[in-house]
């Protein structure tokens, strides 16, 4: 071990903190982090949204995905400090202000998409961006949006099939509602 | 998709097998999960770790000094300190000498074993300060290849040991030998199961607190382990009073390998030296080196017996498990398949002879199905041998093997009876739904059009109810034959009824079994009852859910549980109603006269009466409204016999996976284009989880066949740490796949169920291994080790064509 070394590491144990600010499912929250600290790190240990989930903090697993200004994002290969100023979505921020389900989420509790809930969170996420720009996805379209998400419990086949379901769903209440959005052909 | 056709004996079920949803996943997909490594104490510290580079060495010396003078490090404690004070983790054989503490002492033995532990206020700062501890090795001879661990050159493992091999012995059950020499033909070959490992999404997380005033020390893990409780407690030299497990945190996976003891040890002994709460969380590089948590990695020698007409007169196996450094439980996952030696086939002698040989890797762990997915595909790919040495069909081969639906219970050479079954049925059945003939087609015109193609086939059973008999059977210092499970049931007073559950979950929703079994036993809405997981100082005995067991085991105690209120119950109303319990009726809760329905005692007032009313009720019977129970295994407690005969587990749940794929001659990659699994578990509880849990063996047993190996090089380092070179299956390499049911109820549960949480692994890697063979076939050529990768595909995919085979497109 080199002095320069040990001085490098008291320098970092005496790191600066930043103050961070970012609009975490509608709301602005701010806490201080290291430059270093991810933002999936921040996340949970600052913020305490847990509900994000740290799998490989290599940008594999896709478990600690977000939304980033509405764009699916990994949490753990992101500095909080670079997320300063964005808006961020976790899966707390998925269901309604008052707690109700989103009809993504009713669906995969539906079809059963999931056993130990672990890879959830960032599934949910990749889907929720896939919807947002794709309303009758194919099964391939479904399984290329959660082919960056590692599952070990489901085989995919139960989400593909809430994905799916979830899709049904929107259209026929969006048909319903007669708000424009076309319906599947099939 | 799968098609559900449970056909029930005479009583339906109001709940059971019916498609409910699931209680967990509200929580889980709105973020409200609570993991281990969600639970936060104020002053929790985090610890970091200091692995070795090499596979073996002497540890001459640790300075810690630099990393003790950071700023927020607490504390540096390396292995001699951990000898000191603890004592050394459970060994599954009769091995002394190879002992393990959670880190290294004095010698380390594999690359990335844990020589110290750095606990600092962040876990950032911890690393840092791992990276100043300065550690001197004198690097000391190695052995990483198990073929030659096992000879006396070798160097040993461990230096306190007489050689490298844990345990060995060779079972001979019936007249073997005879057969062979009787047989008019035979043949031998030899397979490789890849070291692989379930790899849970979750890494392995534990907090411990120690509170001096009351001395207990609390842990919350994902922990997924028999015993956990006291094995910590013992190595922590505590009562077991003193370690209060919280079973109530959400497990992110298992599917077995959740066992970190010696995790647990160290942060138990860290937070009460320090009296501070100590949190470790591995990250990925740690999970898969230094976690002790690889899989079975086995050298298959098969000889098959056999007439000219394919029927199986004898087998050998010969299974060299490379276990890696330490032993735990490790060797007895050769033990479990001595329950289904034979498959599901009609094999009346076998000798097996499993040896179990440490070498200079990571340790093993219990991987799904506890060595019987290997085991499987030994036997399957001997099957296939046969068929295409006989020239007759792979299937028509296993039906001459099968065990007949009118043959059980079956009593197969090592001792074990097979419950129930109707093996054909549910091959027919997966063949039909496959569309096996157009299959077939499909296959052969591709093949004329010069592409590689392929049909799987797999008849593989799941032995399940998880009893523990091949500890007796490899220990005989060990007489553990029980291996229990209980529940609690209890009615409050506003007549909620709460089940309380006595171990933690890792997925397998046994909160929704439970609440379905006790909803089905006292007819009372599933999704109004509460279930709990008790900790460990409030549990009732559990061995946790391994081997396939908790539908079986968790399910049939909290039934009796719900049974014994039940006839509470009904003696309160015989008691208030002045009428005998054989005249009364209990419907809904409720009890009435059969033959005056005007005279009843409704759920509420029944309750009432035992909360409130002493006066109300029958003598003998305890105020309030609770029951436990425990249960034993089905057919457990048995010794083994002096030739090694025992019953190992109860119920064998069987499975048939058909697989067409095409193999890219370019890239050497496969795609799987076609997957039915034929499943037959019994009576499924909650066929959702059933398929979910079937759906995902079978891609974990596509990872084990296609893609996962942790890799190590000749000088011993892990070549697969990451995600990016262990490959897990995404949504692309599995297909969309297709689950036929059929039902056989075993005579010995509740309900009829069988285990399911090991399906879909134990006969996927076999029946994709058949298929890629199939499309070898015409290169006259084979793969013989799994995973078949790609680049192991394309060396062989570039062969041309044998003069049997098809013409070369190029």
């Amino acid at each position: 071990m080199s002095d320069r070394m040990n001085e490098v590491s008291v320098e970092r144990a005496r790191e600066r903190l930043h103050e961070v600010r970012l609009q975490v499912n509608g709301a602005w929250r701010s806490g201080q982090c290291a430059a270093r600290t991810s933002l999936v790190d921040f996340l949970r240990e600052t913020l305490r949204l847990t509900g994000t989930h740290v799998g490989c903090e290599h940008g594999i697993c896709g478990a600690c995905s977000v939304m980033l200004d509405g764009r699916p994002v990994r949490s753990c290969l992101m500095f909080a400090v670079q997320a300063d100023g964005h808006s961020i979505t976790t899966v707390e921020g998925l269901a309604a202000a008052d707690g109700t389900m989103s009809v993504l989420q009713d669906s995969f509790c539906q079809t059963h998409g999931l056993q130990c809930g672990y890879c959830t969170p960032g599934m949910l996420i990749a889907a929720q961006a896939l919807l947002e720009r794709n309303r009758c996805p194919t099964e391939f379209e479904i399984r290329d949006a959660i082919g960056g998400n590692l599952c070990r419990c489901t085989g995919y086949q139960q989400i593909v099939d809430a994905i799916r379901l979830a899709a049904a769903r929107l259209n026929a209440a969006a048909t319903g509602a007669g708000s424009g959005v076309s319906a599947p052909a099939a | 998709m799968s098609d559900s056709s449970q056909s029930m004996g005479a009583k339906p079920f109001r709940y059971v097998g019916t498609h409910r949803r699931t209680r967990e996943d509200p929580r889980f997909v709105t973020g409200r999960g609570r993991y281990a490594a969600d639970v936060h104490l104020p002053g929790m510290k985090h610890v970091a770790l200091v692995a070795s580079p090499y596979p073996s060495a002497r540890i001459v010396s640790i300075d810690a000094r630099a990393a003790l003078a950071l700023p927020g490090v607490v504390a540096v404690v390396a292995g001699a300190e951990l000898a000191q004070y603890t004592d050394f983790l459970y060994v599954g054989v009769d091995a002394p000498g190879v002992k393990r503490y959670p880190l290294a002492v004095d010698v380390v033995r594999y690359a990335g074993e844990w020589v110290a532990a750095v606990v600092a206020d962040s876990r950032a700062l911890a690393e840092d300060a791992a990276e100043l501890v300065d550690v001197t090795y004198d690097p000391l001879p190695f052995v990483i290849d198990p073929e030659v661990a096992v000879t006396t050159e070798a160097p040993r493992v461990h230096a306190t040991y007489p050689s490298n091999i844990l345990y060995q012995r060779k079972f001979v059950w019936g007249a073997v030998d005879e057969a062979f020499e009787a047989a008019p033909h035979q043949l031998e070959c030899r397979v490789r199961w890849g070291r692989s490992s379930t790899v849970p999404i979750e890494t392995f997380a534990v907090l411990a607190q120690w509170s001096p005033g009351t001395e207990v020390l609390d842990i919350w893990a994902s922990i997924q382990m028999p015993k956990f409780p006291d094995q910590t407690a013992r190595a922590l030299r505590l009562p077991g009073n003193a370690v209060r497990v919280h079973f109530d945190v959400d497990v992110g996976g298992s599917y077995g390998v959740k066992r970190g003891i010696k995790h647990t040890v160290l942060v138990g002994y860290l937070a009460r030296k320090l009296g501070m709460p100590v949190r470790l969380i591995e990250d990925r590089l740690e999970n898969m080196r230094g976690g002790d948590m690889q899989g079975p990695d086995r050298i298959f020698d098969v000889a098959l017996a056999f007439d000219e007409r394919g029927v199986v007169r004898a087998m050998r196996i010969r299974a060299l498990d490379d276990v890696g450094a330490y032993a735990g439980r490790s060797p007895l996952q050769l033990g479990k398949p001595v329950g289904a030696i034979c498959g599901p086939y009609r094999i009346p002698c076998v000798e097996y002879e499993p040896c179990s040989v440490m070498t200079n890797k990571t340790p093993q762990e219990a991987v799904r199905g506890f060595g019987q997915a290997p085991t499987n595909y030994a036997i399957e790919t001997a099957m296939d041998r046969m068929a295409r040495q006989l020239g007759i069909d792979r299937i028509e081969i296993r039906r001459r093997n099968l065990i007949g639906r009118d043959e059980f219970p079956y009593l197969i050479p090592s001792g074990t009876y097979y419950d129930s079954g109707d093996y054909e049925a549910v091959l027919d059945k997966a063949l039909a739904h496959a569309g096996h003939e157009e299959l077939v087609r499909r296959r052969d015109q591709a093949r004329a059009d010069g592409r590689l193609a392929g049909i799987g086939v797999a008849t593989c059973l799941e032995p399940s109810g998880g009893n523990s008999s091949f500890e007796v059977l490899f220990n005989p210092k060990n007489e553990t034959t029980t291996w229990m499970e209980a529940s609690l049931v209890r009615v409050d007073l506003s007549g909620s009824i709460t089940a309380v559950m006595n171990t933690s979950t890792s997925g397998q929703g046994h909160e929704t079994l439970v609440s379905t079994v006790v909803g089905e036993v006292l007819e009372r809405e599933p999704a109004l009852i509460r279930v709990v997981h008790a900790d460990s100082l409030n549990a009732l005995p559990s061995n946790s859910p391994v081997g396939s067991r908790m539908a079986i085991m968790l399910g049939g105690a909290a039934a009796g549980a719900a049974r014994r209120i039940r006839a509470n119950l009904m003696a309160i109303a015989a008691h208030n109603l002045g009428c005998p319990v054989e005249e009364l009726e209990y419907v809904g809760g409720d009890v009435r006269v059969a033959a005056d329905g005007s005279r009843c005692l409704t759920w509420d007032q029944l309750v009432e009466i035992a909360h409130r009313k002493f006066h109300r009720m029958p003598a003998g019977l305890e105020p309030g409204l609770q029951a436990s129970f425990v249960w034993e295994v089905p057919t457990g407690g048995g010794l083994p016999t002096a030739d090694g005969r025992i019953q190992m587990y109860p119920c064998h749940s069987f499975e048939t996976h058909v697989v067409y794929l095409e193999i890219d001659r370019d890239t050497g990659k496969p795609t799987i284009q076609r997957y039915v699994c034929g499943h037959d578990c019994g009576v499924m509880i909650s066929p959702d989880i059933v398929h979910g849990m079937t759906f995902g063996g079978i891609a974990h047993g596509i990872g084990a066949a296609l893609y996962e190996k942790f890799a190590f090089s000749e000088d011993g380092q892990l070549l697969a740490g990451t995600f990016m070179d262990y490959l897990i299956p995404s949504a692309h390499e599995v297909p969309s796949m297709s689950i036929t049911d059929h039902c056989t109820p075993s005579p010995l549960t509740t309900f009829g169920q069988k285990g399911s949480g090991e399906a879909g692994y134990l006969g996927g890697p076999a029946a994709i291994a058949s298929a890629i063979n199939d499309a070898l076939a015409p290169l006259s050529t084979s793969i013989d080790e799994l995973p078949m990768t790609h680049e192991a595909l394309w060396v062989r995919a570039r062969r041309a064509p044998s003069a049997t085979g098809h013409p070369e497109p190029r």
